[in-house]
């Protein structure tokens, strides 16, 4: 048996969404969550498909403004209302389609909407490149087309853009919508070391996962959505997969469902396909 | 992953593209230049070598400087995927407004034709127009979210409407004699010393350019182009410039004129007639200013950029941050500018302005842009290739012409043309992209 989380009141958490409602004509694709997210932490947030995981992660970069419900920043309640003013409170977003200009660089991308400038006012594309080849050889030093539209690049290769745009500028608050959907194995051990990396460097984390044992592996916390609503948080250190394998189905907390119900999942079988 | 170099093929052919990749040569554009000058050189031939003349090719720069200009701005449109398709019908209007501000606006407010900066308010007032009607549609897509289809459609009826609203149906002629110089000819053209100037100005640019990208890309130690490579380019833009200056220095007064050009300078004419070097008309100035401004502007501006990522993927530009609409908007703005400039050369030329100032205008323009290399699919389209196309579907029109075949025929010509070379240009992309 688990106990559901609550906020350690002491902390001030780096970010918490109250309350948050979106609906799409009638539909509530997000319906009264409510989450938070501390620095140096990993929240995992899982959930079915058209859960409301993504929904509810574009309120905070910026995507999407909330029907209602309020965002604290630092304890401060703030207004999220397009990605430029998530990006004044440093936070950023890797998005499940990565959003790259695929007609521009590399260096392009990663710059985009905040380009370096010269004295001139033109584009500083030299100085741009400059800082890519830095953090590129970080995220993934064998990257070496620099000058080439993105849209030749790899499915990794891409991904490292993506993530190189937001890791370059001081992230506090990094979200990643299934940032390993399109990679190979040691590309996404490479992601893995570099979510750990973050963290303790005290980036807050939001980490969208289909991927059950990539969540278990790196996520201190774990949300469990189910049809727009929060069905509960978890800390990971006090559940089984087969118990968020179980929230993540029936929607309901451990504890909550009724042993046929689970017997009727067949759970092993569902997390050993 | 690196891309295989083609190896040990001694032939010229590989030899030449391992060259232009050196020199990193945009491949489309040089392959555009050897067509035009193909078909150059085809009708010269045809015509039995009288095509190629330094008049002949004036005018066939001239007459092509409208829709060149344009063009500029058509392919930030069509690259943010959009269209426009009024941009005839703001020709007219402002070629309208030139005429009638110059001939009875003005001179109802006290400031008539014989004022001499009339018609530099004419031209700010048409610049304005054009900037206002260009704004307004952009407002309409960008902002309000009506298709740049519809909106531009609805300007081209409406717009040419305006203009015989205008003029209640009247041409108008007569402008000031200041403004007729925008249209180029024998009176408006710079002369030979100031176009050896600005031959000059232009080689110390290409050259200063090419200095200052190396010395950037060395800042980084980035890879950079080859010595040879480097001068090479340099050489090679310094000569086209100095080339075709000297070329439009070979176009001289009418013999008529020279001699009353003689009579009044006090020059006795020596017997094989006085030769006056015009030097460039001011429509081709115009055209090389356009391009290059409209180039900086789309590849070392965050505006180039914005529109560039739009098109490529609006989502990743509202995404990261970009002020998409008001980028929209601009784009419709500088179009609706370009367009005044266009209808300035058209009216100058005319020395008035007719009801169909203009028309069909769109076509030209986008077709220009198209044959250029830009893409409907949006984000791919590059200033000089547009310019250029201006250039070859113009050359066409006017080589057909030359050589005795009716305008209709030509129209068919230019539609094969551009549906050709769109084709041809799809296929070399999509085999590019499966490289």
């Amino acid at each position: 048996m688990t106990d559901v989380v609550r906020t350690t009141p002491e902390r001030v958490p780096l970010v918490e969404m109250r309350n948050i409602r979106v609906a799409f004509g009638g539909v509530h694709a997000v319906d009264n969550v409510s989450i938070s997210l501390h620095p140096g932490e990993v929240v995992g947030l899982v959930g079915g498909n058209g859960a409301g995981k993504s929904t509810l992660i574009r309120t905070l970069s910026g995507a999407h403004r909330a029907d209602s419900g309020e965002i604290l920043i630092d304890g401060k309640p703030q207004v999220i209302g397009n990605p430029r003013d998530a990006k004044a409170f440093n936070i950023e977003c890797i998005y499940q389609t990565l959003a790259l200009a695929d007609n521009i660089s590399a260096p392009g991308n990663v710059f985009l909407g905040r380009e370096v400038a010269t004295p001139w006012g033109t584009i500083d594309d030299g100085a741009m490149e400059d800082a890519t080849r830095k953090v590129m050889g970080r995220l993934n030093p064998n990257f070496k087309r620099f000058a080439t539209p993105v849209m030749s690049l790899s499915g990794g290769q891409r991904q490292a853009v993506a993530i190189a745009r937001a890791v370059y500028f001081n992230a506090r608050i990094l979200i990643m919508d299934e940032p390993t959907a399109a990679l190979g194995p040691a590309e996404t051990t490479q992601v893995h070391y570099l979510i750990r990396q973050l963290k303790n460097e005290g980036i807050g984390i939001f980490l969208i996962s289909h991927d059950i044992h990539d969540v278990f592996d790196l996520s201190d916390r774990i949300a469990v959505m189910y049809h727009g609503r929060l069905v509960g948080t978890v800390r990971k250190d006090d559940v089984t997969t087969d118990e968020v394998l179980a929230m993540i189905i029936l929607g309901k907390r451990p504890g909550e469902a009724t042993r046929e119900e689970l017997q009727g999942l067949q759970i092993g079988e569902v997390t050993s396909s | 992953m690196t891309s295989a170099p083609a190896q040990g093929s001694k032939r010229g052919s590989h030899r030449l593209r391992r060259a232009l990749t050196a020199t990193e040569v945009d491949l489309r554009l040089f392959g555009m230049l050897v067509a035009l000058a193909g078909i150059l050189i085809g009708f010269h031939i045809m015509s039995d070598g009288k095509l190629i003349q330094p008049a002949n090719m004036v005018t066939l720069a001239v007459q092509a400087s409208g829709v060149a200009i344009m063009a500029t701005g058509m392919v930030l449109i069509i690259v943010s995927r959009n269209i426009d398709l009024s941009v005839g019908s703001i020709v007219g209007v402002v070629a309208m407004s030139y005429a009638l501000l110059m001939t009875d606006w003005l001179p109802a407010l006290g400031i008539g034709l014989d004022a001499p900066f009339q018609w530099l308010i004419a031209l700010a007032i048409g610049l304005g127009i054009g900037a206002f009607i260009g704004g307004f549609q952009g407002f309409l897509i960008a902002y309000v979210g009506i298709p740049a289809f519809i909106v531009t459609l609805g300007g081209l009826l409406s717009l040419r409407g305006s203009v015989w609203l205008l003029s209640s149906g009247a041409a108008v002629s007569g402008l000031h004699g200041e403004f007729r110089k925008i249209g180029g000819g024998v009176l408006g053209s710079i002369g030979e010393v100031a176009t050896w100037v600005v031959a000059g100005a232009a080689c110390l640019a290409i050259i200063g350019l090419i200095v200052y990208n190396r010395r950037q890309r060395q800042r980084f130690g980035f890879p950079v182009r080859p010595m040879w490579a480097e001068v090479l380019l340099g050489a090679i833009g310094c000569a086209a410039v100095l080339g075709l200056s000297a070329f439009a220095n070979s176009n001289y007064l009418p013999p008529g004129l020279a001699t009353q050009y003689a009579a009044e300078h006090g020059i006795t004419e020596p017997a094989g007639g006085l030769k006056v070097p015009l030097g460039f008309p001011w429509p081709i100035l115009l055209v090389m200013g356009a391009t290059l401004a409209i180039t900086f502007l789309a590849t070392r501006r965050r505006f180039g950029r914005y529109v560039y990522a739009y098109g490529g993927n609006p989502d990743a530009a509202e995404l990261a941050g970009i002020n998409t609409r008001w980028t929209i908007m601009k784009t419709f703005i500088l179009m609706g500018v370009l367009c005044a400039i266009a209808a300035a050369i058209g009216s100058a030329r005319l020395n008035g302005a007719t009801l169909d100032v203009g028309q069909s205008d769109e076509l030209y323009v986008i077709a220009a842009a198209v044959v250029g290399g830009t893409s409907f699919a949006g984000g791919i389209g590059t200033i000089p290739g547009a310019v250029l196309g201006a250039f070859v579907m113009q050359s066409l029109a006017y080589g057909l012409s030359f050589n005795g075949v009716n305008s209709p025929t030509q129209n068919v010509v230019a539609g094969l043309v551009l549906i050709v070379a769109v084709g041809l240009d799809t296929y070399s992309r999509r085999r590019g992209s499966t490289r």
